[in-house]
């Protein structure tokens, strides 16, 4: 039986690249407690990469310095992650979703982070002003298919 | 934690992917991966995914980069290996269509 619970947690980090395992880890640990299948697990983590990544990469052009912020909550099985910067921000947030675009072909990035946020999580909201920064709000509820759990294999 | 690991025999590369493929350590596979393309005559490279417990986007460039380079000396990309997790990214992004499964016994 799952308890229910409240949580809430905010982490910052300087835009470094090996933050971006960092960033996993620390949202396995927050997800663990909600008792998550591996296959909900491996989503959860594979968004938040893309989201650190991109604002790293793309939000401070890895310079070391700029910071980049998580916030997770989570309400008993319904998880609300954010991650956000004070970059470069998107000048058309509408083009940078779509599928395959990216505008660093040169960096060999495939254009396809926002569409695995968008398969991997519940959903997906993204806010950024050009010269501002860039916010990405994903939720996710566990246990919303019939999976064993993380503890049951 | 498992690192990743360059072979190369004649005109083939095998790299031993390590546990994560991810933005950082992509960046290190490809400038060790360029290196050996740009000192080898190497036609042939191949992944061997089965240490790999964790990719994102960042590994879809590394598997089409090392495809664009070989497609271009009329060569090819491998890969064996692969779990569950990295799987669904390979379905997800098409690039099943772009390499082949390392099959020993098919090849030699
Ligand atoms: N935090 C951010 N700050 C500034 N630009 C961003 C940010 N996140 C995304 N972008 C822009 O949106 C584009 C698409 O992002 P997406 O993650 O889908 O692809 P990518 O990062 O280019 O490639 P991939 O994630 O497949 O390696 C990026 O190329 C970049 O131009
Ligand atoms: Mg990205």
């Amino acid at each position: 039986m799952r308890r229910s619970s409240t949580n809430i947690c905010e982490i910052s980090f300087p835009a470094l690249s090996e933050n971006e395992s960092f960033a996993r880890m620390a949202v396995s640990a927050f997800v663990m407690p909600g008792n998550p299948t591996l296959e909900e697990l491996s989503d959860i983590k594979t968004a938040i990469s893309e989201a650190v990544t991109n604002a790293i990469l793309h939000g401070y052009n890895q310079d070391g310095i700029g910071k980049v912020h998580m916030r997770f909550e989570r309400e008993e099985d319904s998880f609300t992650f954010m991650v956000w910067d004070e970059g470069v921000g998107i000048e058309n947030v509408e083009q940078a979703m779509e599928p395959l675009y990216t505008s660093r072909p040169e960096l060999e990035r495939s254009g396809m982070g926002f569409s695995f946020m968008e398969a991997f999580m519940d959903s997906l909201a993204v806010e950024s002003e050009p010269g501002k920064g860039t916010k990405v709000t994903m939720t996710k509820s566990l246990g919303t298919n019939a999976d064993a759990s993380v503890c049951d294999e | 934690m498992k690192t990743e690991r360059f072979e190369v025999y004649g005109g083939t590369m095998v790299i031993h992917l390590g546990e994560d493929l991810d933005h950082h350590n992509a960046v290190y596979i490809r400038e060790m991966a360029d290196g050996y393309v740009d000192k080898y005559p190497i036609d042939r490279i191949i992944f061997d995914f089965s240490g790999v417990e964790f990719m994102d986007s960042s590994g879809i460039g590394v598997v089409m980069g090392r495809y664009k380079q070989m497609s271009y000396v009329g060569g090819a990309v491998y890969v064996y290996g692969i779990g569950k997790n990295v799987d669904r990214i390979f379905q997800m992004s098409g690039l099943y269509k772009l390499v082949k499964q390392w099959n020993q016994a098919e090849v030699e």
